[in-house]
């Protein structure tokens, strides 16, 4: 059943996921691509969606996939599924967990758990590039990409932050309605 | 007013007004919280921000419940979480209902071939800010860069070779490594 399955895939995104959201990205790419709910592009047009509305990307993610697949009410479970674990992880440690963090158990699996989600994710931002830009072969994203990078760095450069992933977003959005126009 | 209203009306704000996801979350929740309404000290809101980010989920479930639980019991908890989750699933609801149709527009579906770069850009860049991290850690510097290393070749193996490897599993082999590994060097010390 559908709402169940919507569950269950978004409480192990909600389980395996540390540090924000952006650790989830490679669970629910896995997951929307292994259910056949949505391809790359899809993945990418929701991504852009979370990102630039307010609110935690997960549950954004979760709302609008449980949305599509399953109305409202797969809406509903997909987001109750994913804020599951952090809510009763945190009741947990308010009434008797307070001290288990800091056992020497749990700083050594999350010294192991950190580095591998870092790689994880980088390697997922990568091949999401090569992907939107058709292995290297499409010439529109190419150019894109050099401008957008080099607009990053330069923002960085001059205003000593990163820019804000809504900026970005906006500026990408110009270059390809401009560059696509073209063809 | 009555505490159990304000924790849901404080975190349905915070929920409606922070872009970009948990990390921006934290400031609005110390402005809030400790600032304003004095519901958690300085020390309190330090241990909470720790423990949420070593604890899975999005860390602002994990602050709205920990604040709300602090201030009322389960009921606070749950009154707190949902105020914190109603606005993006509004947002998203009807996003999701319309979005199909604005990509019929030429122009859109156009403007989406360059956000889907943009969206790689921000993950790429989410994931270099934290091994930036990692490898400033003094101690662990040599394992982190190996662990991260590591899974990240994996990873992108298993991408290009289409291979069906859960990332959960992933995550269960480096929690295991790092018990071993790190562990055992501490006990050398």
């Amino acid at each position: 059943m559908i709402y169940l399955k919507l569950l269950w895939e978004f409480f192990k995104i909600g389980l395996f996921t540390f540090g924000g959201g952006y650790g989830a990205i490679p669970l629910i790419r896995e997951c929307v691509e292994r259910n056949g709910w949505m391809d790359e592009e899809m993945l990418s047009n929701m991504l852009a969606i979370s990102e630039s509305t307010p609110g935690p990307i997960m549950v954004n993610t979760a709302t609008y996939i449980g949305s599509m697949q399953g109305g409202i009410l797969g809406a509903v479970c997909a987001t109750f599924g994913v804020i599951l674990p952090a809510f009763a992880v945190m009741i947990l440690f308010s009434v008797l967990l307070k001290k288990v963090l800091e056992k020497p158990v749990a700083v050594s699996v999350l010294s192991g758990i950190k580095p591998c989600i870092a790689g994880i994710i980088t390697a997922t931002g990568i091949y999401m590039l090569i992907s939107a830009t058709s292995f290297f072969t499409d010439i529109n994203s190419l150019i894109i990409t050099a401008i957008l990078t080099a607009f990053y760095f330069i923002f960085l450069a001059v205003r000593k932050k990163p820019v804000s992933p809504i900026l970005l977003i906006c500026v990408s959005a110009v270059l390809g309605a401009l560059l696509e126009a073209r063809n | 007013m009555n505490i159990k209203p304000d924790l849901f009306l404080t975190f349905a704000k915070i929920g409606a007004f922070t872009f970009g996801g948990g990390y921006a979350m934290i400031s609005l929740i110390d402005s809030e919280c400790v600032e304003k309404k004095k519901w958690l000290t300085h020390d309190e809101f330090t241990d909470m921000t720790a423990v949420a980010e070593a604890t899975p989920g999005p860390v602002a479930i994990n602050c709205a419940t920990f604040v709300g639980y602090k201030m009322s019991g389960i009921i606070g908890a749950v009154l707190a979480t949902l105020g914190v989750v109603l606005p993006s699933f509004v947002i998203l609801l009807l996003i999701s209902m319309f979005f199909e149709d604005f990509l019929k527009f030429e122009i859109i579906a156009n403007a989406f071939k360059g956000i889907r770069i943009a969206v790689s850009i921000l993950i790429i860049q989410a994931g270099v800010k934290m091994l930036i991290k990692l490898f400033k850690e003094k101690e662990k510097r040599a394992g982190n860069i190996v662990f991260s290393a590591v899974f990240f070749s994996v990873m992108l193996t298993l991408n290009f070779l289409g291979i069906d490897f859960s990332t959960i599993y992933m995550i269960f082999i480096a929690g295991f490594l790092g018990l071993f590994i790190f562990r055992k060097r501490r006990e050398n010390k």
